[in-house]
């Protein structure tokens, strides 16, 4: 997708695409046909670059044709730069100025409350977007409103854009701040389906307070010239570079 | 002031920000009280370049703009000299509240390199692309604006902002532009420039739309209508004087810039001219939207920032002269 629009995140879609397919495929109760069914999970993509693994889950989810995945930034597209809930069906939030998607997840847990529903939501962030004053101010609210109908994931792959996490400004030790703000937190391998799952389901039957599952994960995952390569954070790939990587990720076909 | 130029065919292309990011360095090594801040983009508002002269005087704040926008603060009240990079959306909006009171109210030497503004940012789409930033610098009591228009014209931008004392709002632009300017150019804050001579209509431009202004020009020539080209590179404090005397004496006016109409230049053209010079006149800009995905020269055509847009505009205000 990224190579065919010349440019774009592939390092953060990688690191994050097992936990949207489970997300997706497992998790979520959605009925792709209908977008704006009232009862359905919400999911907010917070690290808004990530829009293009989010574009392939909900094609392959049935929200649109997986052959518009190509049109990706491309002028008037359905498939912003980043994500764009008035034009994307599926799209649950409008993100991409990073740190703001967990007071919008939480906003949406409390109309949920409100109504007394019993939708989740699921919320996905960048571990350099933690940097954001604004995730904790988040963070002390669905603490303080006891929101467990949130679960949030955190994409810890240790790589922002100007280098390691640690390096540019540290927002470790990630695990023990979460917990230090009210929260359950559960830390799993970020690209093992079943350790997702079990999260998940420790989520759901966690009450009181909201649940952040810290997902150790790789920046470019599953293509060896991407992994753990902070310089593969913002650039496309060559057409080239792009057939290596589909192929070391098992995957042909069209527009992807 | 006056400086006569004709618009070069295949004039070398240089992204303002890149000329930021060196002439910041070229500082850095005149004046050892230059400071350095990013927000985890130094490499896109190249701030790298001087974060890479001067290790120890460049400070990596994270994804944490607020942050960014008071330190930087903190650095000027105790002397420093700082200029603070992102992206200009960032820079304006996530930390408004911070330029406003940590930096604008006590009046702090800070300067705001803003990189990546406008519709320009291309493919990222609207979520990126500021197109308010100038409305939101120029309320602001105590800021210059500052928003120049080619290569040349920032190093001597970012130049000006150092030596004046105060908090200064650079805005610069991520794709490359026409150079317009020699090096003799002799940019000062506060003065609008007049690029070419006319008598029909007055064609204010700032940054990106300063080189499809001169295009228009030629355009407008050609269909023998004399068009003037005003660079304000400055749009605060804005030289009300030049704008007005031009407007005054081709009767009819344009502004053009990559920004909504509201706010922006054409907001501080129509007050200067409502109050000083009532001629008709026409705004190029975004027409109160946000931009999207795209590249860039399909999205200025798009949205109708081209030269083809102010030529259209330009002979609108002439037709509506003196009714
Ligand atoms: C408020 C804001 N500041 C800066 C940016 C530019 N930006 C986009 S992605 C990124 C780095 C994100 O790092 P991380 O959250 O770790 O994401 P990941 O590693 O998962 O890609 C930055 C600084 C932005 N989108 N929003
Ligand atoms: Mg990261």
């Amino acid at each position: 997708m990224t190579a065919a629009a010349k440019s774009g995140h592939p390092g953060g879609s990688l690191s994050a695409a097992d936990i949207l397919s489970a997300l997706y495929f497992r998790v979520m109760r959605v009925d792709p046909a209908r977008p704006d069914w009232p009862d359905r999970d919400r999911f907010v993509l917070s690290k808004g670059h990530g829009a293009p693994a989010l574009y392939a889950a909900l094609a392959e989810r049935g929200y649109f044709p997986v052959e518009e995945l190509k049109t990706l930034r491309r002028l008037h597209s359905r498939l912003q730069g980043h994500p764009d809930m008035r034009k994307t069906p599926g799209v649950e939030a409008s993100t991409g100025s990073l740190g703001q998607g967990l007071s919008m997840a939480n906003g949406m847990a409390l109309a949920g409350r409100l109504d007394g529903r019993d939708w989740r939501v699921y919320v996905l962030l960048g571990d350099g977007e933690c940097e954001e004053g604004q995730v904790w101010e988040a963070a002390m609210a669905a603490a303080h409103y006891r929101l467990d109908s949130v679960t949030a994931f955190l994409d810890h792959n240790g790589l922002q854009i100007d280098g390691p996490i640690e390096k540019v400004m540290s927002p470790n030790p990630l695990p023990e701040k979460w917990r230090a703000f009210g929260w359950h937190v559960v830390e799993i391998d970020g690209h093992d389906f079943a350790q997702i799952l079990e999260a998940v389901e420790e989520a759901k039957k966690t009450k009181g307070r909201p649940t952040m599952i810290v997902a150790r994960t790789i920046k470019g995952r599953g293509v060896s010239f991407m992994e753990n390569e902070a310089n593969w954070h913002g650039q496309a790939p060559s057409p080239e570079q792009a057939e290596q990587a589909l192929r070391e990720l098992g995957k042909g076909g069209a527009g992807r | 002031m006056k400086y006569l130029i004709k618009l070069q065919d295949g004039a070398k292309k240089v992204a303002t920000r890149d000329a930021y990011g060196e002439a910041l360095a070229e500082l850095g090594r005149e004046n050892p009280n230059v400071v350095a801040l990013d927000a985890d983009l130094s490499k896109s508002t190249k701030t790298a370049v001087f974060g890479k002269a001067f290790p120890e005087r460049f400070f990596n704040m994270g994804i944490a703009e607020a942050n960014l926008m008071a330190t930087a603060a903190g650095l000027a009240a105790a002397g420093k000299v700082p200029f603070a990079s992102t992206f200009a959306v960032f820079a304006t909006g996530r930390a408004f509240d911070q330029v406003r009171n940590s930096i604008c109210y006590p009046r702090l030497n800070v300067k705001i390199g803003a990189s990546h503004a406008g519709l320009t940012v291309g493919e990222d789409g609207g979520s990126h692309q500021s197109v308010e930033d100038i409305a939101l610098m120029r309320v602001l009591p105590n800021m210059t604006v500052l928003v120049p228009a080619d290569g040349t014209e920032t190093r001597a931008a970012v130049r000006a902002a150092a030596a004046l004392n105060g908090p200064v709002y650079l805005r610069l632009g991520r794709a490359g532009v026409p150079t317009l300017f020699n090096p003799d150019y002799g940019f000062r804050v506060g003065e609008a420039v007049i690029l070419r001579e006319g008598r029909d209509v007055s064609l204010f431009a700032c940054g990106v739309m300063v080189a499809e202004a001169l295009r228009a020009a030629d355009e407008l020539a050609a269909e023998g209508l004399e068009a003037e080209v005003v660079n304000v590179s400055t749009l605060k404090p804005f030289d009300s004087r030049t704008v007005a005397d031009s407007a005054r004496k081709t009767g009819a006016a344009v502004s053009a810039e990559e920004h909504s109409i509201i706010g922006g230049l054409g907001g501080a053209v129509a007050e200067c001219l409502g109050e000083h010079a009532p001629v008709p006149l026409v705004r190029v800009g975004l027409r109160d939207t946000f931009g999207e995905s795209g590249t860039p020269d399909e999205l200025l055509k798009a949205y109708g920032l081209t030269a083809a847009d102010i030529v259209r505009s330009a002979k609108e205000a002439v037709q509506r002269k003196g009714k």
